[in-house]
């Protein structure tokens, strides 16, 4: 058997072995499995309220402790007009909560794609929101906390589930119900055709009596949507730096009743009672006159 | 020789190896398909509680009439919402058209999920008493009369096992567990209300719903239900909602309760 055989022979059983392997151990150049594709522009398909603003004192659907009730209560939107509260912004569920759609991308490793985050970009008054996929961990609880918070996240079958700690105290209602710093978020994003439901569950242990549990869709967009919205730039209002903030005694607030008179929801439910988010609290309530 | 006879011998293992992968992969070696029922990826069986905690005011309570916030309604769907009428609706026999297949999983109830049969996933719901039945097989017989329910098709939406190559590529964090969510289509519905006051969808719609289930950060399951509503006759675009429900440990609080025009 002549050397040149004997090398041939060696290719052939490298090549045959190397099959071997690649059948065992599938392709590794192809988009990931169970991942479905995350990143692009998704609008807001924006047929349900989550953000309940329409009015001062709008607390329905929120099960709310004690102290968050009179944190809302005792809240005015006055203080908009300061200048130091202007931009004070909200924490990083307000994209779930907010009238806004997505812009989603993601960053990867060069050498062999693997994902390092995906980022949802930011708007005005929201700080982008980075969820880290490379394994980091959470920084200390005594880490610094901003309005993005920190995120790491992870494929279960086809969602993608995100954890966020460190945000800054904000607002769960727009209209002065606070989040403390406390708060942690859990995010599940379900990709359904071209429609994207997100999940977010709330913890806040201050100021919600059991988990938030929020929902919100989007439909992919062929348009594309900006990454960063508009600037917030502060002016000022009429409202000398030093003032008093504006506020109300919250059993004065004269919003309270608002609700009720407009609309037929008992104080109990515009004040985010915890039983008021249940079928049963139906039975307590007034049967309303037909229209 | 011998390096050739290995090499033989690997091709042949790769491509038997090959082969029951794709036999594993259609049916385990050509017995008979497993039936939905024993091959579902996730169990939506139980009692399950609407959580309201979105469009509070719209579902808890009866909307003024014209309120037709945040749906995209066509000219001629909101003459309709405009000429509502709970009255002539109950008297009319009609009292579950805010019960219909385009509404239902936003009325604030309780579900009860059972396999009826093998092919059958059927949902009940105490609010409205309404009974949906989700088919994975094809309905056999002529086509039933539109109902407020209409008909259901059920599939299931996978998630794929992972396969060694993929592993790097999915992050860090737990490896993805399987699972997958239920796909259901209605069609073949009675024209009903997308809310209490007379916001119409017709007998024209398609009810497109997905169902997802998530843990509660407290233990026990959370169940996510998203809607799409195709109307090309009252709405503009799709109306799209989701639904979330919290998983109850027995039957306790199952309140059946008839249909009503109002609420």
């Amino acid at each position: 058997m002549g050397s040149n055989t004997v090398h041939l022979n060696v290719v052939i059983a490298r090549t045959a072995l190397g099959v071997l392997l690649l059948l065992l151990s599938g392709p590794t150049l192809r988009p990931a499995y169970a991942q479905f594709d995350l990143v692009g522009s998704w609008d807001a398909t924006g047929n349900e309220d989550l953000a309940g603003d329409g009015l001062p004192v709008d607390y329905t659907g929120y099960p709310l402790t004690e102290e968050a009730r009179l944190r809302g209560l005792s809240y005015s939107q006055s203080q908009l007009s300061m200048i130091e509260r202007q931009c004070q912004g909200w924490p990083v569920f307000y994209f779930a909560q907010g009238p806004f759609g997505l812009r989603i991308w993601s960053d990867t490793e060069k050498a062999n794609g693997t994902p390092i985050s995906y980022t949802i970009g930011a708007w005005e008054n929201r700080a982008p929101f980075v969820i880290w996929m490379d394994g980091r961990p959470h920084p200390s609880p005594n880490a610094a906390h901003t309005r993005a918070g920190f995120t790491t996240g992870h494929w279960e079958g086809n969602t993608l589930v995100a954890y966020t700690t460190h945000m800054q105290v904000g607002f769960l209602r727009k209209t002065g119900v606070p989040s403390s710093d406390q708060a942690r978020l859990t995010t599940r994003f379900f990709r359904h055709g071209d429609v994207l439901t997100v999940l977010g569950i709330i913890e806040d242990p201050i100021h919600l009596a059991e988990p938030q549990i929020l929902t919100k869709n989007f439909r992919l967009s062929s348009a594309a949507i900006s990454p960063v919205g508009p600037a917030c730039i502060a002016v000022f209002e009429g409202t000398e730096l030093g003032e008093s903030v504006a506020h109300y005694a919250p059993e004065k607030n004269p919003f309270t009743d608002e609700m009720t008179a407009k609309y037929g929801v008992p104080r109990d439910a515009a004040l985010g009672v915890p039983e008021t988010l249940y079928p049963e609290y139906r039975k307590k309530m007034k049967p309303r006159p037909a229209p | 020789m011998r390096v050739r006879a290995a090499m033989i011998v690997a091709l042949a293992a790769a491509g038997s190896l090959g082969s029951a992968a794709t036999a594993q992969g259609q049916n385990r070696g050509g017995g008979p398909p497993p039936t939905p029922r024993a091959s579902a990826p996730i169990d939506f069986t139980g009692y399950w509680v609407a959580f309201v905690s979105e469009d509070w005011r719209l579902r808890m309570v009866t909307p003024p009439k014209g309120d037709y916030t945040r749906v995209p309604l066509t000219p001629e769907g909101r003459k309709v919402a405009d000429t509502w009428n709970p009255a002539a609706d109950a008297s009319a026999g009609n009292q579950c058209k805010a019960f219909g297949a385009g509404a239902i999983m936003r009325v604030p109830g309780r579900l009860h999920v059972t396999w009826q049969d093998d092919t059958t996933l059927r949902l009940d719901t105490d609010a409205g008493m309404q009974t949906r039945t989700f088919r994975f097989a094809p309905a056999a017989g002529p086509a039933d009369p539109p109902s407020w329910q209409g008909r259901s098709t059920a599939r299931w939406e996978r998630a794929a096992v992972p396969r060694r190559g993929d592993q790097d590529l999915l992050g860090a964090g737990p490896r993805p567990a399987g699972g997958g969510s239920l796909t259901v289509v209605t069609t073949n519905l009675r024209a009903g209300y997308l809310r209490w006051n007379g916001v119409p969808y017709s007998e024209n719609t398609t009810v497109t719903e997905s169902f997802d289930v998530a843990p509660h950060p407290t233990g026990g399951q959370l169940l996510i239900v998203t809607t799409v509503v195709e109307d090309p006759r009252y709405l503009q675009r799709p109306y799209v909602v989701s639904s979330q429900f919290k998983k109850e440990a027995d039957a306790s609080r199952w309140d059946p309760t008839p249909c009503t025009s109002t609420w």
